[in-house]
């Protein structure tokens, strides 16, 4: 059985329902982060496929995937360092307690 | 053929990661499974014959973010009781699962157009090409380098601690 454009969407799918649940559902703020990355990174995999199955002579999906790393390399910069700040300020990452904004 | 067993290797262990980053009850051992995942799906880049996006997917995830994220887990480590779930288990895991049946339905009821040609071998001298030239992606590039550079003094301005 040959390796087809389905198996990598499928299991890009997979990964990205895997992150989402865990964004969903984790109460410590850096793992909620780290599940945000399982979801980039699945888009990623979605993207390189498309490209090299459907567009193989252009990478314009390889270049997509380029500019999806520094905005999620930009993202986990800014987002640990709010995570830092307010572990400094509260002592505490559980985003059950951070609801200092709630109404 | 090979690249067959590559790829449902790579498939299995990046799956399998990404299970023990949501369920590990660890968060240390949730940032291993984090680096593993990254490095599999770097895998996947070279079974798409990617090669430059695989080398990136190991300097930036593997190199750079994980080091980052396991900077953040040590820091914030003496209050840590495991990473607990919140009582949206039930909700977010219907959610989840409905979005995966609709992916793969759309997935594979879509008539692909795939290509005949078979993909550039060694893709970084196109991406160059691609990324640099005039008629190419030279606008974003700059837009990207402003957005680095914003995120960069961000990161430190909220990080830093405030002189007394």
């Amino acid at each position: 059985m040959t390796i087809g454009l389905e198996h990598y969407l499928i299991l890009s799918a997979v990964l990205f329902c895997i992150g989402l649940f865990g964004a969903l559902t984790k109460r410590n703020a850096v793992i909620i982060l780290m599940c945000i990355e399982l979801m980039l990174n699945a888009v990623n995999i979605s993207l390189v496929a498309f490209s090299s199955y459907i567009v193989p002579l252009l990478l314009t999906g390889q270049v997509f995937a380029i500019f999806v790393m520094v905005v999620a390399a930009a993202e986990v910069a800014v987002g640990l360092a709010i995570v830092l700040a307010i572990f400094r300020g509260l002592a505490d990452i559980d985003t059950n307690n951070i609801n200092l904004m709630k109404w | 053929m090979g690249l067959t067993v590559a790829f449902w290797i790579m498939a299995v262990v990046i799956i399998a990661a990404a299970l023990a980053v949501v369920f590990l009850r660890n968060v240390f051992r949730a940032a291993l499974a984090l680096v593993l995942c990254f490095i599999a799906v770097a895998g996947i880049y070279l079974t798409l014959s990617a090669d430059f996006l695989a080398a990136v997917q190991i300097l930036v995830y593997v190199g750079a973010i994980s080091v980052l994220i396991i900077l953040a887990v040590m820091m914030t480590r003496e209050v840590q009781q495991g990473s607990p779930h919140n009582k949206l288990e039930i909700p977010a895991c219907i959610v989840a699962a409905v979005l995966l049946g609709l992916l793969i339905y759309s997935v594979t009821a879509t008539p692909w157009r795939i290509a005949a040609e078979s993909p550039l071998s060694p893709t970084t001298i196109p991406l160059a090409a691609k990324l640099f030239s005039e008629h190419g992606f030279i606008l974003p590039v700059e837009i990207a380098a402003t957005l680095l550079l914003a995120a960069i003094l961000g990161a430190i301005v909220i990080a830093r601690e405030k002189e007394k």
